[in-house]
């Protein structure tokens, strides 16, 4: 009995992982092509260094691009590299894993229009707030 | 399979790149293999926490929970389930349907929705990227907020299909 869990925990772990890892690399090569291929100017010009504004258009892009929370991580460590604020890359990394556009019509079906929409459109609004609180409390750190 | 696609078209602009602009192709690759040096003994931690949540943890276990819970417990229970649940979300849909149909009101499911956004077994990206008070501060303001999305959305009243 515990030995079929411990093997299904396994594979299940294996399974999560191998699935992540095309994705995984894809990024990975890719932030390594944009890097070389986009100056920096482009993200200081993407954002706007408004911070509120920052947060919408962070949120913006996490709500549209989906895939690994993982693969959020590494998009938003390098936008930080890259200059882009705090607040712009935590909106980013928060709307990505609580807004979800492309799951929106499964989460509609199963669950009531009504319930995925307001509940998306929370996450949004959300998204921003937790971005905007998180860099006021780190600034006390 | 469409994340393999995905990895096909950027080996394809690498290969494009190595065409036109082998310089660039190779600052790109060179970049690349730096941050999967990185990456890579991070994953290997991810697993491990990964196969620890999935030994402990059954989606029945938090749904079966979340059902015969009520009040402040069931809260915490949404709340706790959502950040040890693991797997796609839209996995996670049908069995969320059978707990509204047993009465579980939309802001619980809301608020395990919400905290599913937080990923213990990957706070080790998390802390490499962006450090360790980053992380506790974003899982703390991201739990209450768990909880305020929950209510906001019980105070709605959707009234939706059950």
């Amino acid at each position: 009995m515990k030995n079929s869990k411990i093997l299904t925990a396994a594979q299940k772990s294996t399974r999560a992982i191998l699935n992540s890892l095309p994705i995984l690399l894809g990024v990975v090569l890719l932030v390594g092509l944009i890097n070389n291929l986009v100056p920096t100017s482009f993200y200081t010009n993407l954002f706007s260094q408004n911070l509120f504004l920052d947060s919408v258009i962070g949120s913006a892009l996490g709500s549209i691009l989906v895939g690994n929370p993982i693969t959020s991580y590494v998009l938003g460590g390098e936008m930080l590299q890259q200059g882009v604020s705090l607040v712009a890359v935590t909106a980013f990394l928060v709307a990505w894993v609580t807004v979800g556009l492309v799951q929106f019509p499964a989460e509609a079906i199963l669950l009531g229009r009504r319930f995925a929409a307001w509940r998306n459109a929370l996450s949004f609004l959300f998204s921003i707030f937790v971005a905007l609180t998180v860099a006021a409390l780190l600034s006390f750190f | 399979m469409q994340s393999f696609y995905f990895l096909g078209i950027v080996l394809a602009s690498y290969l494009a790149s190595a065409f036109y602009d082998p310089a660039l192709a190779f600052a790109s690759l060179k970049f690349t293999s730096n941050l999967l040096i990185k990456i890579l003994p991070i994953l290997l931690l991810v697993f491990v926490v990964m196969f620890i949540f999935n030994f402990f943890v059954t989606p029945e276990m938090i749904t079966k929970n979340l059902a015969k819970s009520s009040g402040t417990r069931r809260w915490l229970i949404a709340i706790g389930g959502g950040i040890i649940s693991t797997g796609p979300i839209y996995l996670w849909y049908p069995l969320l349907r059978e707990l509204k149909k047993g009465g579980v009101s939309d802001g619980f499911v809301a608020a395990f929705l919400y905290s599913r956004a937080i990923k213990p077994f990957l706070f080790p990206v998390m802390i490499f990227y962006f450090g360790w008070a980053y992380t506790f501060t974003l899982t703390f303001v991201m739990i209450l907020m768990s909880f305020g999305e929950g209510v906001i959305i019980d105070r709605l009243n959707l009234k939706t299909a059950k």
